[in-house]
């Protein structure tokens, strides 16, 4: 092959990798947000750093790995028993470990959920042994080919139950009275309680709801990865990123940060190195956040009250 | 704000109590530590009374039961158990029984040497085995050293733990890990030269296990003119694969060399069969030789073909290998192709120290020491010898998913099938 053909085949080697990373990145982000969602909607409501959400996804995973193993419920079907299931856990955990909580809820509930992540991966690796194990369907491995690009069926599937669930969460948030109530909680707990609104409630609820995404975003990471009950540790971290970049107790902040820590890093790594990308991605939060300490959608005043 | 006169000295009490027992307790740890500072000298004459009414022989190991490494730490645990009940139905060591004590260390190289001073300094145990991985393994042998234990270790063959060249260290597997893949370049290498690949693509974890394995893999193959087309080192706590193998997809590589543990193993044969790309060979450091656990992850049908290093087999006819089998079965249940080979691993660290043991007719770890340099130990995993600072002198061999199971098919005096060459297609 002449030199001039072979430049311009490897060029277009190289631009084909590189819209495929950007591709994965944004669906991998997908994912992401959904798992961070429930992080950031708690923090939001609650002023609580939940680091037992990255249990709480593996929980989730495990969960379908059961209903998949035990009983052949298919993933996705499987979520209308294990995201119900989760928000009863989660209203569980908040009504007997948070909800004691009265001063300096944020620092305590930092050790509070620490412990909870211990607990939780304790019971698991009893339950289900310490081996890892990765959820199996039809779409965790075949795919579709799309201009060349072959996209595997889980991650569209995953990125659109993200798409659907955070829409829903919208919804919820913005067209109903309960969203109403869990806003004005947001803002102003005590203003909140002084209108008439039943904040305890609220936030057990709400705790709910972010569980039950962690249902979901844990289906989707035991799709992609193979997982044990200690796969918390680098879930949590990533997730911590992705709603401070994004701006604690921001929805779409949380959407929009996964995408682009997902994306930038699928890039840098074929286009430079996997070493660089997580790095890279780092030095991108570092400097967003010199300029906007609160991440790029959060509030300004923080969450005083 | 001023503190009232009497509560402060509520508070002095407290604390001259406190330092009161501060001082009891350093000296009894003093005390402790100066009658242990010939470990393991202890009872180990006479064989009057049988293993029941002896001291026992307590054998201290730090395991990481929770972590990154929970899976392996639990597998090795597991296979410390069977070898405790083992040599207690058989006597003991010296007619004493085995106790073990675990700790965990939650796959934490801070923990560990906390681990393993607590076992040496608290509970005075005569012997010390090793924990799982090379990056375990280098501080917890330096503190072992210290106190003149012999470290015998099942899973910690990284180039790093014999550059510590520590006097009191011997790796029991048949080869320093550095040359895992070594069997893997042989076998490529000995194709017919219109078979042979002609270009071979890399990719490993920044992991002091896998990381040198691939480094001398692809020193071999350059060598030999097979054209490296990919490498590429990623972070270890990498989660998302999908870029990396989309770089070795793209570059069409005949052969693919990875460096990984299960959880990456698992991820790039999905990414693989996801983008409809079958290499003709692909083998991976890791990941393959854990049984059951790799073939279910990935699905029974996909594991066709996929190779790895190993040391330990299930059809090998090695000593002492079928009674470990019917040991690990009768615990643990499945199928010997659910066996993993941490478990055969950590009861080949008991078979050394036994034989180490018998030899000298001591628990003296200076003896041992002296015994684990010079001796040639029959184990399951075949026969092993140490050189001064603990690498063995055997080699790995390469094993092929066939059908199902994994089984040994290069070099030829071990192999019980051909390879499969190239790996099929993909199944699903």
């Amino acid at each position: 092959m002449p030199d001039g053909q072979f430049h311009q085949a490897k060029g277009d080697n190289v631009m084909h990798l590189v819209i495929e990373a950007v591709i994965m990145g944004i669906l991998t982000g997908g994912v992401y947000a959904l798992m961070a969602s429930g992080l950031t909607l708690i923090f939001g409501v609650m002023d609580i750093i939940n680091v037992g959400q990255g249990a709480l996804v593996v929980m989730g995973a495990y969960l379908s790995y059961a209903l998949e193993q035990h009983l052949h419920v298919d993933l996705i079907v499987g979520l209308l028993i294990t995201m119900p299931l989760m928000f009863l856990v989660g209203v569980g955990i908040q009504w007997v470990l948070i909800r004691p909580l009265k001063k300096d809820r944020t620092m305590l509930s930092i050790m509070v959920t620490f412990g909870l992540a211990l607990l939780i991966e304790g019971v698991l690796g009893a339950i289900f042994t310490t081996n890892f194990v990765q959820l199996q369907a039809w779409y965790t491995t075949a795919s579709v080919d799309i201009a060349g690009i072959h996209v595997a069926y889980i991650y569209m599937f995953s990125f659109a139950l993200a798409v659907i669930f955070l829409a829903a969460l919208y919804w919820v948030l913005y067209r109903t009275r309960f969203g109403q109530a869990i806003r004005a909680s947001m803002q102003n707990r005590t203003a909140a309680q002084l209108i008439g609104i039943n904040v305890d409630w609220v936030q057990a609820v709400t705790f709910g709801l972010g569980t039950a995404l962690a249902a979901a975003g844990g289906m989707a990471f035991g799709a992609i990865n193979a997982f044990d009950p200690g796969s918390s540790y680098d879930l949590i971290s990533r997730l911590l990123v992705v709603i401070i970049l994004g701006g604690m107790g921001s929805l779409g902040g949380a959407m929009i940060a996964a995408l682009i820590m997902l994306t930038v890093e699928d890039f840098i790594a074929v286009a430079w190195s996997p070493v660089w990308s997580t790095l890279v991605f780092f030095a991108i939060l570092v400097i967003v956040l010199l300029v906007r300490p609160q991440g790029m959608f959060g509030r300004p005043e923080g969450r005083k009250q | 704000m001023k503190r009232p006169k009497v509560q402060w000295r509520k508070v002095s009490k407290k604390s001259r109590m406190s330092m009161a027992a501060a001082v009891v307790a350093t000296g009894l740890l003093v005390t402790a530590c100066g009658s242990s500072s010939s470990p393991g000298a202890g009872n180990s004459s006479g064989n009057l009374t049988g293993p029941a009414t002896k001291a026992p022989v307590k054998i201290g190991v730090s395991v990481s039961l929770s972590g990154d490494f929970s899976g392996d730490g639990q597998a090795i645990e597991n296979g410390y158990k069977l070898w405790e009940n083992y040599v207690n139905q058989h006597g003991g060591l010296l007619g004493r029984p085995v106790k073990f004590i675990f700790l965990n260390d939650a796959s934490s190289t801070s923990q560990v040497v906390t681990n393993y001073q607590t076992l040496i300094n608290m509970d005075h145990v005569d012997l010390v085995f090793g924990p799982f991985s090379s990056l375990l393994t280098t501080p917890a042998a330096t503190i072992a050293n210290r106190y003149g234990y012999a470290f015998p270790e099942p899973a910690g063959g990284g180039p790093a733990v014999f550059q510590a060249k520590l006097p009191n260290l011997v790796f029991v597997q048949p080869a320093p890990v550095v040359d895992n893949l070594v069997s893997f370049a042989h076998w490529i290498l000995s194709l017919p030269a219109s078979q042979r690949p002609k270009t071979a693509a890399y990719a490993t974890e920044d992991d002091p296990f896998t990381k040198p394995q691939l480094q001398v893999a692809k020193q071999l193959l350059e060598q030999a003119g097979v054209k490296t087309v990919y490498y590429h080192v990623y972070p270890a706590e990498t989660t998302d694969y999908s870029p990396i193998a989309a770089g070795v997809i793209n570059s069409k590589a005949q052969v693919v060399l990875l460096g990984t543990q299960l959880p990456d193993a698992v991820a790039f044969v999905q990414q693989f069969e996801q983008q409809h790309y079958s290499p003709e060979a692909l083998v991976e450091t890791s990941g393959p030789d854990q049984g059951s656990q790799f073939s279910k992850a990935v699905g029974a049908a996909n594991t066709q073909g996929i190779m790895v290093p190993a040391g330990w087999w299930y059809g090998a006819k090695t000593d002492g290998n079928q009674t470990f089998m019917d040991a690990y079965l009768k615990a643990y249940g499945g199928t010997v192709g659910s066996i993993s080979a941490d478990a055969a691993e950590a009861w080949s660290v008991g078979q050394v120290v036994q034989q180490a043991v018998e030899h000298t007719h001591s628990i003296d770890n200076k003896k041992i020491i002296q015994a684990l340099h010079s001796m040639t130990f029959n184990t399951i995993q075949g026969p092993l010898k140490f050189n001064s600072v603990g690498e063995p002198n055997g080699e790995t061999f390469l094993v092929q998913w066939q059908n199902g199971k994994a089984v040994p098919v290069y070099p030829a005096s071990i192999a019980t099938a051909s390879p499969l060459y190239p790996k099929p297609n993909w199944k699903s």
